[in-house]
């Protein structure tokens, strides 16, 4: 292994600047002149405006403008756009109705954005806000699913009858109801997944700036991918060319996908900026978060499974209604259509699937993707029916999933629901985490539980995700309205240090690291002699972004195909200094060798000769050390594991601890294994925050009831135990890296191996199900209904 | 009139004349410009604000800043020492008990003072007094091993003189 190359536990380079107080995250900018802005939220979940007064606020000492959505139309500012369709099952295309950033007539969820207050400081601005006069018409509210789907249910739009946004199908509905009727017995269940709040610890802030003197904008922002907000922002939103705006997310603290989307605030703040000449900040409170940033999750389902008479799947049914809020957010349609049914085979061998999913507005935070997207609420449905399925068939956990796996030589394997797997070996991941969870001896662990009174259940979960999102012209096809490459370019500098601008965005994932890692393995340069730079739309030419574990699997790739161009145009530089053949070139420690000679020069003798070319193939290379490369991928990669959870019950209070938790993932090739294991453990803990912990509830009136970290319960240090980790390698086959992807695995693959636990927990008390999250009161209540 | 601030931050001496409303974070981070104190709440949950006051770990959202008129604070940018990074910091490297980095100050404060009051703490007393202070990124576990190696560090550096060195 090289040192600091691919596979080494390499510590950090961004952490020196955070573990002293160096890091500069977007609240922590201040620019010259700057005012600040309060965002003046609706208090009712649905509304009409009648007037807005504002002339109470404005005459606060201090207070600069007061902004509203009126003004903002004045200007021609646009509709914070919607970056994939999705159509219906006619054919016809999905309800997409306009997302004005302050609304004009209507507000549609609390928090729905309503004025800005723009003054010389955040107290001013506060307290002037809450002096706006804002007269409203109370309108029916839907505040969730159920009263959405009612049969005189109000609507959230007029013009969208039912409250439904698309009603969408995959899959063959005609084999799949075939594969019913054969069946020896069938297994189901009726779920909800949870609504949860992504609840990054930073909160979301931004700064516009306007240039008058050059006629450019700048944004600041609290994004996964600035390059994304540039394109959507300047394109629909506020009409700028790119070479106009600026975008740029400095450290982050955080995102779990709650920072892909263009938010509302982005496009006020820079709009403001310019008018009123001046930069403009905004930074959420906590409570604001709640209230502003998309959510995650919230589905309703029935699920279904058909099996011949030796628990073998024939067939997979689901129905499933997703809350999509008040409006689109960026890519809400994609989140319970394409990245959830798509994964419903699961690590199985299911012929027919056919699943149809409502998409619902309601007068809620717009919902959207949060660590997983879609592919949690797939393993959650699929992974508690498989062990519902065992039940019916009178398996075993273990033994029902391995008699359906897919197996290692049935890959690449095409499911029914459109994706195609490169590769896994699903029996040895299972065989790892049943080892090193002990499975064996859990039943003298559970005597032991009983002995001190708690009801000990162990939980077996499988998982498979589609990540490296995508092939463009795939995703495409699927409604994605933007391409789903990546760009790197690496730039040799003359002394031969390395600058890395990569259109991926680090915020807790530690790329600054793990790219240094590819350079370092692929160039020889000492891993100190490498500078990663994301996050600025002015220093990196392209990106898409950070989400759905696809920075090593499509950033890093891209990185490397930029990596091997340097290698080819350093060879050539060397053959010409070393009078060689190029072909007879290798990179050897830090060196270009010529093969079977002692003939050597340092990379960066080769470095300083591209850019001092005094003795260089001037003839026929240019000079300079700089190559950019776009990666496509060819396919999503695959990653895919096994957990297996063990929960103790206090039969007293219903109280779930979990005492134990194995993960064995299938990451492909490992980059950093430190990272890696620090991004499960990560994963983990949000799953269990959703199996035990965590919930996003609306009264009927549209109110967030959860809307603070007093009442929405975050894990803490004590909540959670240590796990047991570790890997399964079957490496990718269609990027050179070999990489899968790690970020999303343990969100997705623990809340059903928690919940599995829980009812095994439960078994003497015959409960079939105990939603999530499994709270003290729920599994309390649970017992006592069976009792 | 608005009342005036004095206190030693990170040793020096500063003043201010501060709004009678404004919090200890907001003086920390917005007049003297410390921005390694974080703020991730509004509910006095998070943690992400922890310094030390006259020695222990305060959350600086919780606090006036008037209140804070002649003490001794500590932030996150006072605790490495001519460049050297506290046994405690360095552990958070070692043992990546960290992510994102946003919470990490507060983290590391607030560990501090878990070590001041017990020097030797066991897992299960780390997670218990990490309580006040979330994190979203890492699960905690390699939180608890830094902490726990950190506070081995110093025990070691005030009984032999010699830091833990990554």
């Amino acid at each position: 292994m090289i040192k600091n190359g691919i596979g080494a536990d390499v510590r950090r380079k961004e952490d020196r600047r955070f573990i002293t107080g160096a890091g500069k995250y977007v609240d922590d900018i201040n620019r010259p002149n700057q005012l600040y802005g309060y965002i003046v939220r609706s208090p009712l979940a649905h509304a009409r405006i009648s007037s807005i007064g504002i002339s109470a606020a404005e005459q606060i000492p201090g207070v600069v403008a007061v902004l509203t959505g009126a003004d903002m139309a004045a200007d021609g500012v646009g509709g914070v756009p919607c970056g994939w369709g999705v159509n219906n099952k006619d054919g016809s295309p999905m309800a997409e109705p306009p997302h004005p950033p302050l609304a004009t007539d209507v507000v549609r969820y609390v928090g729905d954005q309503v004025a800005i207050v723009l003054a010389e400081s955040r107290s001013i601005a506060k307290d002037a806000g809450e002096l706006l006069e804002v007269d409203y018409e109370e309108l029916p509210v839907v505040a969730g699913l159920e009263a959405a789907s009612a049969d005189d249910a109000p609507l959230v739009y007029d013009e969208v009858p039912g409250n439904i946004c698309f009603d969408w199908e995959i899959g063959d509905k005609a084999a799949t109801d075939k594969a019913f009727e054969e069946a020896a017995s069938v297994a189901s269940l009726d779920l909800v997944n949870n609504r949860l709040v992504a609840n990054a610890m930073e909160p979301r802030s931004a700064i516009g700036e306007y240039d008058g003197g050059k006629d450019e904008h700048t944004l600041y922002t609290t994004s996964q991918n600035p390059h994304v907000i540039r394109l959507l922002m300047g394109a629909f939103v506020m009409g700028l060319p790119e070479h106009k705006l600026r975008v740029v997310a400095p450290d982050v603290g955080g995102g779990f996908g709650s920072k892909i989307f263009h938010y509302a605030e982005e496009a006020i703040v820079t709009w403001a900026a310019k008018r009123v000449n001046r930069p403009v900040k905004w930074t959420a409170d906590r409570s604001e978060s709640f209230i502003s940033d998309a959510h995650g999750r919230d589905h309703i389902s029935r699920a279904e499974m058909a099996m011949d008479e030796n628990g073998i799947f024939l067939g997979l049914r689901v129905s499933t209604r997703a809350n999509l809020g008040a409006y689109l957010s960026t890519f809400a349609p994609s989140v319970p259509t394409y990245l959830y049914a798509t994964l419903l085979a699961g690590n199985y061998k299911t012929p027919a699937i056919y699943t149809e999913v409502k998409g619902m507005f309601t007068n809620t935070v717009p919902v959207d993707a949060y660590r997983g997207a879609g592919r949690p609420e797939a393993s959650y449905l699929l992974e508690r029916l498989v062990d519902r399925a065992a039940k019916v068939a009178g398996l075993d956990p273990v033994e029902i999933r391995r008699r359906n796996f897919i197996k290692p030589e049935d890959f690449p394997y095409a499911t029914p629901v459109a994706l195609e797997y490169d590769t896994g070996d699903y029996d040895a991941t299972l065989d790892k985490a049943l080892e090193l969870s002990d499975y064996n001896n859990f039943e003298s662990r559970k005597a032991e539980s009983a002995k001190r009174g708690k009801l000990r259940g162990l939980g077996i979960a499988t998982y498979i995700e589609a990540c490296g999102i995508a092939p463009s012209n795939v995703a495409g096809a699927l409604g994605a309205r933007a391409g789903l490459y990546e760009a790197g370019t690496v730039r040799v500098n003359p002394t031969g240090s390395v600058t890395v601008l990569t259109g991926s965005h680090s915020h807790g994932q530690g790329h600054e690291t793990t790219f240094a890692q590819l350079v370092t393995e692929m160039l020889g340069v000492d891993f100190d002699a490498v500078e990663i730079v994301h996050g600025d739309t002015a220093k990196v030419p392209f990106g898409m972004g950070t989400y759905g574990s696809r920075s090593a699997a499509v950033g890093g790739v891209a990185l490397v195909n930029a990596l091997e161009k340097i290698r080819t145009k350093a060879k050539k530089i060397a053959a010409h200094l070393l009078e060689a053949s190029d072909e007879d070139i290798d990179f050897q420690d830090g060196q270009l060798v010529v093969a079977g000679t002692d003939k050597a020069v340092p990379f960066g003798d080769v470095a300083m000769a591209a850019y001092v070319p005094h003795n260089y193939p001037l003839d026929t290379l240019e000079p300079g050390l700089e190559e950019t490369a776009f990666y496509d991928p060819k396919n999503f990669t695959f990653p895919a594991g096994c957990y297996v959870c063990e929960v103790e019950i206090d039969t007293d209070t219903g109280k779930v601890d979990v005492v134990a938790f194995t993960a064995a993932d299938d990451f492909g090739r490992i980059i950093n294994p430190m990272i890696v294991e620090g991004q499960v453990h990560g994963g983990l803990v949000q799953g269990i925050g959703q199996a035990l912990y965590e919930n996003c509830v609306y009264d009927d009136s549209g109110q967030l009831i959860s809307g603070s970290l007093m009442d929405y319960c975050l894990p803490k240090a004590d909540n959670v135990p240590d796990f047991s980790v570790t890997t399964n390698v079957t490496p990718c086959t269609h990027n050179v890296l070999g990489v899968k992807g790690c970020g999303e695995a343990g969100a997705i693959g623990a809340p059903p191996a928690v919940i599995n636990a829980v009812v095994d927990a439960l078994s003497a008390y015959n409960v079939e199900d105990v939603p999530m999250p499994a709270t003290p009161q729920r599994v309390w209540q649970a017992m006592q209904a069976t009792k | 009139m608005n009342p005036k601030v004095s206190m030693k931050l990170n040793g020096e001496a500063v003043s201010a004349e501060v709004d009678s409303r404004m919090l200890l974070v907001e003086l920390i981070r917005e007049t003297f410009s410390k921005t390694g104190t974080h703020v991730g709440c509004d509910t006095s949950q998070c943690g992400a604000c922890v310094v030390h006051v006259n020695g222990r770990s305060v959350k600086s959202c919780t606090m006036l800043a008037v209140q804070a008129d002649g003490a001794d604070v500590q932030t996150i940018e006072g605790v490495a020492s001519n460049g050297e990074l506290h046994p405690m910091q360095a552990a958070f490297r070692e043992y990546h008990g960290l992510q994102c980095g946003f919470c990490t100050p507060g983290m590391i404060m607030s560990a501090l003072d878990l070590v001041k009051h017990n020097p030797n703490p066991d897992d299960k007393e780390i997670r218990e007094w990490l309580e006040g202070n979330l994190c979203r990124c890492t699960g905690y576990q390699n939180i608890v091993l830094a902490v726990k190696a950190g506070a081995e560090a110093m025990q070691s550096v005030t009984g032999q003189g010699e830091a833990r060195d990554d």
